[in-house]
């Protein structure tokens, strides 16, 4: 028999397990009991949810109010919708930018897709925030872009774009695009070239090819890529933020406001677990395609 | 079938690239502008760069980043490669399908749930224990958080690709299955522990949201601070700080990846080196 790791086992399963389970999967149940609570104006400012009453009896309070909040207040119910639909239509539009462009450096020569990958790559290590701040450089009234176009006098007056949801939709899709093309990279560059030389011997065209062969063995990469995404993009603070206007408001936004600016934390608790619920779908999907990457 | 994109494919791929790379360029160059208009060019100025030096809040800000980050990456790789082991080398144990979901969910979820859920479990803890008080302390716990999730994916990736014939050939010689994982193996896994320590440092030094939910009153990191002032508007030092990160990471992981490549390309030369 093979011998195997079996002593050290635990000493290597445990620390990060535990990690783990203390500081991401424990915070949720906190919230959750927290969203249950009242604010009150003490330090930390909200009310005990489970206390002992001086005669050591256990005191369960819970109050539903937050909930009933974000039902009745329209406010959230448009944040939520507002930040589906701009994820949706960003997610789509990073996809029909990022196929091709993660196609060509499958089929560019292997020499070169190195280059081209590092050139994808870097944006994703440089900093995220200053990107967008980057961004707001071309775009602003008197931006790079409006001032371009005025000299060239393709434009009479300067374009509106900061403040509006044009904005926020090429924040998206400038942030997130190399989260686009490097998974659907991963799957097209593992694509067997003589199915589409066999689909070509046969007499089919190459955009028949394309559809029959290419398109569907590339659906996990084009999954993964949309779930990588989609799903911070619903969430999504520092664009919105920074781009946006007074109309682009999104989830992430309406909860940090909650925090930040009224001090909420029961309703900005409740607002995350709810948001937690609104994303398990998509979660779920992008972790059983992640594990049956990885196990394949 | 030749192995070229065709040319339409090719001017997407380049409109992509440029869309990406446009505004770091034209940020690098409003950071030399004389002028602290945006729309005006008042000739080229190193000004800016020369007031970053002056700036106290700016520097305090970036030290206590580069302090987090220091220590963020380091917890983040020994957590990140246990894990990756774990899941890479033992196909059962309780807790599995727990741990892949923990080390997978981080990475799509928005950082501001993260960010409120592990601010209040402190806060909480604190009542309860008495520890941690908000400040460097929280930052670095859930920055450890997120940045072992991507050690573990990429350490993972690296650990499954690696022969493990050489290293039972080891303990067929008598090494202990420990004394065989870090001779043979850890080399093997070593550029990618490396790599993604890098991709963690850069991670942490770059968090605004979650850094802002946990920090508390009395602590501000370097994006906390380039956020609260690029919210009041255009700051031209703001420009000239930017682009000293962006030049300074570029820098970093062109020579990181040049590194591994010769590394590897070592390591290919001596294996086909006869009688070894």
């Amino acid at each position: 028999m093979r011998r195997t790791w079996r002593p050290g086992r635990w000493l290597i399963i445990l620390p990060p397990l535990l990690f783990l389970v203390v500081f991401f999967l424990i915070p949720f149940a906190f919230a959750f009991k927290i969203s249950f609570a009242e604010a009150a104006p003490h330090v930390p400012p909200f009310t005990d949810v489970i206390s002992f009453t001086p005669d050591h009896r256990l005191r369960i309070a819970i109050s539903l109010g937050n909930y009933r909040y974000l039902l009745t207040d329209e406010v959230y119910g448009l944040a939520y919708l507002y930040s589906l639909r701009t994820a949706f239509f960003s997610t789509l539009i990073c996809l029909v930018l990022g196929y091709p462009m993660a196609y060509a450096i499958a089929r560019s020569p292997k020499s070169t897709q190195g280059l081209l990958l590092l050139i994808i790559m870097l944006p994703f290590w440089t900093s995220f925030l200053l990107r967008v701040y980057a961004l707001e450089g071309i775009i602003r009234d008197n931006g790079f872009l409006n001032t371009a176009l005025l000299h060239l006098g393709l434009i009479s007056h300067p374009l509106r774009i900061m403040r509006t949801s044009v904005a926020v939709y090429l924040g998206i899709i400038y942030s997130y695009l190399p989260f686009m093309v490097l998974p659907l990279f991963a799957t097209l560059e593992k694509l067997d070239p003589t199915l589409l030389e066999a689909a070509a011997d046969l007499g089919s065209t190459p955009w028949r090819a394309f559809l029959d062969i290419t398109l569907p063995l590339s659906i996990p990469g084009v999954i993964a890529g949309s779930m990588l995404v989609f799903i911070p993009a619903v969430g999504e603070f520092v664009i919105p933020s920074l781009l946006g206007g007074p109309n682009t408001l999104m989830i992430g936004r309406v909860l940090w406001d909650e925090f930040f600016g009224n001090h909420d934390w029961p309703v900005a608790a409740a607002v995350a677990i709810a948001f937690l619920l609104l994303l398990a779908g998509p979660i779920a999907i992008y972790q059983y395609y992640n594990v049956r990457q990885l196990e394949a | 079938m030749e192995r070229r994109p065709s040319i339409a494919l090719l001017s997407v791929l380049f409109f992509g690239i440029a869309l990406l790379y446009v505004p770091i360029l034209v940020l690098i160059g409003y950071s030399f502008n004389a002028s602290p208009l945006v729309n005006v060019w008042g000739g080229f100025s190193t000004a800016w760069y020369a007031q970053l030096l002056h700036n106290r809040q700016l520097l305090e800000a970036a030290l206590l980043s580069l302090e987090v980050a220091l220590a963020a990456s380091t917890g983040a790789i020994v957590l990140g490669t246990l894990a990756a082991i774990a899941l890479v080398r033992f196909a059962r144990f309780p807790g599995r399908l727990l741990l892949t979901g923990m080390v997978n969910a981080p990475l799509v979820m928005p950082e501001v749930i993260t960010g409120i859920t592990q601010l209040l479990l402190f806060v909480s803890m604190v009542q309860l224990i008495g520890w941690p008080h908000r400040g460097l302390t929280t930052i670095v716990l859930s920055h450890i958080t997120f940045c072992t999730a991507y050690v573990t994916i990429t350490v993972q990736s690296r650990l499954q690709g690696a022969d493990r014939s050489l290293e039972e050939a080891a303990q067929d010689l008598g090494a202990t299955p420990t004394r065989a994982f870090v001779e043979i193996t850890l080399p093997i896994i070593a550029p990618a522990i490396i790599s993604s320590w890098l991709l963690c440092f850069t991670l942490s030094l770059d968090d605004l949201v979650i850094s802002s939910f946990v920090a508390g009153p009395g602590a501000s990191t370097l994006p906390m601070v380039i956020y609260s002032k690029v919210k009041l508007g255009v700051s031209p030092d703001i420009n000239a700080l930017a682009s000293l990160i962006v030049c300074a990471v570029g820098v970093c992981i062109i020579g990181a990846r040049w590194l591994t490549t010769l590394g590897e390309r070592r390591r290919a030369l001596e294996a086909q080196r006869p009688g070894h």
